[in-house]
């Protein structure tokens, strides 16, 4: 015979108790009750003064406003925008020129700060001491003090158009900006795009079949060739069947200024070099963090099977630096995008200085507006950590099995 | 016995000896090791001696060489006058050097400015030197003493009352509101599907506003008499001291163990006497200076130390709360602290500066570096909770589960056990936010305060100085400034992180 365990008793109280008030108890009950109350009086307070406050200063209120004529000019726009057009579009113009230097000044730090590392851990003693300096001096200026900088004082002192400085006859650097050609789509573009989407998703698919032989039938697939006619060949094919994709216009000097090609503002100039630099010292020292942090013994057992300096730092220092390096990586991309709002500082319409700023200052709506602005920064960080959870726990699950 | 020589294992001549190994001390070593030991490492240190020579020797060439060293308007530093090519141009510094220290604050109340420096400078001092006694007296002083005494030499003006004045006054401003909130609770109830429900509510509310103006009802009735007196203040003062003092008698255990509580508080009232008496607070004070007047490096310091300060009890108690079991308050650090840090501080100070004055009533108005104080100190608080939440995780449970179990508080375990050695864990981590801070502070200048940059980007616009080289040579000077104390913290905090680990070390 055998006896069953009993059931533990119920416990409704005590579990009630744990649901209210945490570990606390009916104490924390009645402090949540307090808290409760102090946060509705704070809010009650917030909303009873704001509408005072606008009625007395005869503020309107809610976003109507959006769907009103801006009547300002924007000096770099990525989508069609006049005048008169509404605020909304204000507000696009400006998250497009947000996202646009974000990203562009995500890649260039991306890139000085992988070169940095490389600089800091090389055995080159010289070297590792000026990346050293480098890190050092940028890290302890503020961004605001860089970013001033370049635009009042580096590009400033730059020459003016005519005797910009010149760069194979296509790029000028002058003091009104960077001046590229400019690409004029041409009759094989489609194609063209077309062919390069293949190649990519082709490579990709070739490369998950490459590791799922590898890992399953131990089966070794050199994919190299194949890739790399995937990615240029087939381009090149479509070239030489529909022309070319693209011709580029070249600028000119005509009096004062140029003509033709296309101008890149001096203020996205200043404010790419000034994140980008910045915070390429920041990434520098997470990625040498993180690729110190791989033991040396695994660069060992690397070289004692066999394998190159190259392969062991590709096959298995990287791969387990990775997963130290992302999710700082992340952040300080995270930040990066938040430090470009001081674009407001030297008048690059991003979201903050055409939103915040001009719109702010025109409609003296500042409760909307600055909501407005918070709330995008904010889903852009929440977005982001929420990505990174699910990247954290992939790694943890992987580490796992 | 076979011949030993015969064997074929015996040598029969000596090894050549081995050339000496190569040597890799000394600067031949050093250089041959480190600098030139393989094709590429020449290669690479070719390069970088090649980028030092274009940075170091121009930059150098600038600073010193080419400089101007005396003048007295831009005439000085124009190449054609000076006869050769211009590097920077520091009689414009000398120029404009107090009003990037001091902004546009009155020259002749500038001694209250340097006072202030060197109290700032004598207090922190004794404080970052580990081996110096009496840190819990220093670390009070120049917490709770030196800000109050700097907001009176900095902003000047004096006072009208103390404890009991204020108190009544918050009290009353706080009664109003909350019977406000229900009579206004009531009024809606009329036409709403709710209505019982909010008319109770709304009568409740009004019940207890009513019943604290009775509560209060003596204090501000003390406040009349008090303000109606000829000496307001020190009346207000001493009754203050007396009901404070008596108050932590009391609470610290009464006759039995509660004397070292009344001095320690009567010594500190006394303090505070003598500061009262010694700047005249009770006449008025020093004549006010208006913080717009304000301006430099000044600014730049007010906004750090004020911040840092300020953002610690915040980051604290945020911390706390978002370890908290009560589910209330732990949603509420949650929410607070990753609104906070997920947007730009420029968006905070714009917050603080339009948003934040329409939030508080009409007659309450904040004076503009008060408002950007109080958007960066929320902005620091939030960063500093996850600072100090790192070093609360890294407690082992075993300290505050020791703790109940000798029967303290979960007060007494927190502020003894727990947050002291929490504290210390993350020196490094905080220090690295407070250098965060302080190079945050320039961004006041975009909301229209005058801090350091901003001052040096207003000098540009001067006429009489306006050279191909002054924005090079403001920028030199005030990144040198900016750079001395962000890289002062930073060695700072190695050290005390390397004091820390002191145990690590074999």
């Amino acid at each position: 015979m055998t006896t069953e365990p009993r059931n533990p008793p119920p416990q409704y109280v005590l579990r009630l108790k744990r649901a209210l008030g945490g570990k606390a108890g009916w104490t924390g009950l009645a402090v949540q009750i307090v808290f409760a109350a102090v946060l509705a009086w704070v809010a009650y307070e917030i909303v009873a003064n704001a509408r005072t406050n606008l009625e007395t200063q005869r503020i309107a209120s809610g976003f109507g406003f959006l769907r009103n004529t801006a009547g300002f000019d924007v000096s770099q726009n990525l989508i069609s925008y006049t005048g008169s057009d509404t605020y909304t579009r204000v507000f696009l113009v400006g998250l497009l020129n947000t996202l646009l230097v974000s990203v562009i000044g995500i890649v260039f730090a991306t890139i000085i700060g992988f070169v940095l590392a490389l600089c800091r851990l090389s055995p080159n003693w010289l070297l590792s001491r000026l990346g050293e300096i480098y890190v050092e001096i940028v890290r302890n200026l503020p961004l605001l003090f860089q970013l001033l900088f370049w635009y009042l004082a580096v590009l400033a002192a730059l020459p003016a158009p005519r005797q910009s400085i010149n760069l194979f006859n296509a790029v000028f650097l002058s003091n009104r900006g960077l001046v590229i050609p400019r690409p004029i789509g041409q009759a094989g573009l489609d194609p063209f795009l077309a062919a390069v989407a293949v190649g990519i998703l082709g490579s990709l698919l070739l490369r998950g079949y490459a590791r799922r032989a590898l890992f399953q039938r131990g089966q070794a697939i050199r994919i190299g060739p194949y890739v790399l006619g995937l990615l240029v060949g087939l381009p090149l094919l479509t070239m030489l069947i529909f022309g070319l994709p693209l011709t580029f216009e070249l600028p000119q000097l005509r009096g004062f200024n140029f003509a033709g090609g296309s101008r890149v503002i001096p203020e996205l100039v200043a404010l790419v070099v000034a994140l980008s630099t910045y915070t390429a010292a920041f990434i520098a020292e997470i990625v040498r963090a993180g690729i110190q942090s791989v033991h040396k013994g695994q660069m060992e057992a690397g070289s004692s099977l066999g394998l190159s300096r190259g392969a062991t730092s590709r096959l298995i220092v990287m791969p387990q630096a990775m997963r130290v390096i992302v999710p700082p990586l992340t952040n300080q991309y995270l930040n990066l995008t938040k430090n470009s709002s001081l674009a407001v500082a030297i008048g690059y319409p991003d979201l903050v200085s055409v939103f915040a700023g001009t719109t702010l200052s025109q409609t003296g709506q500042a409760i909307e507006i600055i909501a407005i602005t918070m709330g995008v920064y904010l889903v852009l960080s929440l977005v982001t950590s929420a990505i990174m959870s699910v990247y954290g726990w992939r790694i943890n699950r992987s580490l796992g099995a | 016995m076979t011949d030993i020589s015969a064997s074929s294992f015996v040598r029969q001549h000596l090894v050549p000896e081995r050339a000496a190994p190569v040597k890799t001390t000394g600067l031949f070593g050093f250089l041959r090791t480190r600098l030139l030991n393989s094709p590429t490492n020449i290669l690479f240190t070719i390069l970088a001696l090649a980028l030092l020579w274009y940075t170091i020797v121009p930059a150098l060439k600038f600073l010193l060489v080419d400089a101007v060293w005396s003048g007295k308007d831009r005439n000085a530093c124009l190449a054609d006058n000076a006869g050769h090519q211009v590097g920077a141009c520091w009689p414009y510094i000398q120029a404009k050097l107090t009003q990037l220290i001091y902004g546009f604050y009155p020259a002749g109340e500038r001694w209250r400015v340097n006072l202030t420096f060197a109290f700032a400078a004598a207090l922190l001092l004794p404080l970052l030197i580990p081996r110096l006694p009496a840190k819990r007296l220093n670390a009070s002083l120049f917490f709770f003493a030196f800000p109050a005494v700097a907001f009176f030499l900095l902003r000047g003006g004096g006072l009208t009352g103390f404890g009991v004045s204020w108190v009544a006054g918050l009290l009353q401003l706080f009664d109003d509101s909350i019977v406000n909130a229900g009579q206004i609770l009531v009024n809606l109830s009329r036409g709403s599907a709710i209505g019982p429900l909010l008319w109770g509510t709304g009568k409740i509310i009004v019940l207890l506003g009513s019943l604290i103006g009775w509560l209060i009802l003596p204090l501000s009735w003390l406040r009349d008499r008090l303000q109606a007196s000829g000496q307001p203040l020190w009346f207000d003062f001493v009754l203050t001291a007396a009901i404070v003092s008596l108050i932590f008698f009391a609470l610290s255990g009464g006759t039995r163990t509660g004397q070292r509580a009344l001095v320690g508080s009567l010594v500190t009232f006394f303090g505070i006497a003598i500061v009262i008496k010694l700047m005249g607070l009770d006449r008025g004070g020093l004549p006010v200076v208006d913080t717009r007047l304000w301006g430099g490096l000044l600014v730049t310091l007010v906004v750090s130390v004020t911040g840092i300060v300020t953002s610690m009890p915040i980051g604290i108690a945020l911390a706390l709360g978002r370890r908290s079991t009560i589910p209330l308050i732990r949603i509420f650090s949650i929410a607070f602290i990753e609104f906070w840090r997920g947007v730009p501080l420029i968006t905070v100070l714009f917050f603080a500066t339009y948003m934040l004055p329409l939030f508080l009533p009409g007659n309450f108005s904040v004076d503009g570096l008060v408002r950007a104080l109080i958007g960066i100190a929320l902005f620091a608080g939030a960063y500093q909770a996850e600072v100090v939440r790192g070093g609360l995780a890294a407690i082992p449970r075993g300290q505050g589960e020791a703790a109940s179990a000798l029967g303290l508080s979960w007060w007494k375990t927190t502020s003894l056990i727990v947050m002291p050695q929490a504290l210390r864990h993350v020196i490094p981590g905080l220090v690295n936010s407070f250098i965060a801070l302080f190079k945050d502070t320039s961004l006041v200048s975009i909301v229209a305060l005058f801090d350091l940059l901003g001052s040096l980007h207003a000098t540009f616009s001067d006429p009489t100085w306006s050279t191909p080289s002054t924005a090079f040579t403001g920028f030199a000077f005030a990144g040198m400034i900016y750079f001395v104390f962000c890289f002062g913290m930073s060695r700072y905090s190695l050290f005390v992180e390397s004091r820390l680990n002191a145990h690590h070390r074999h």
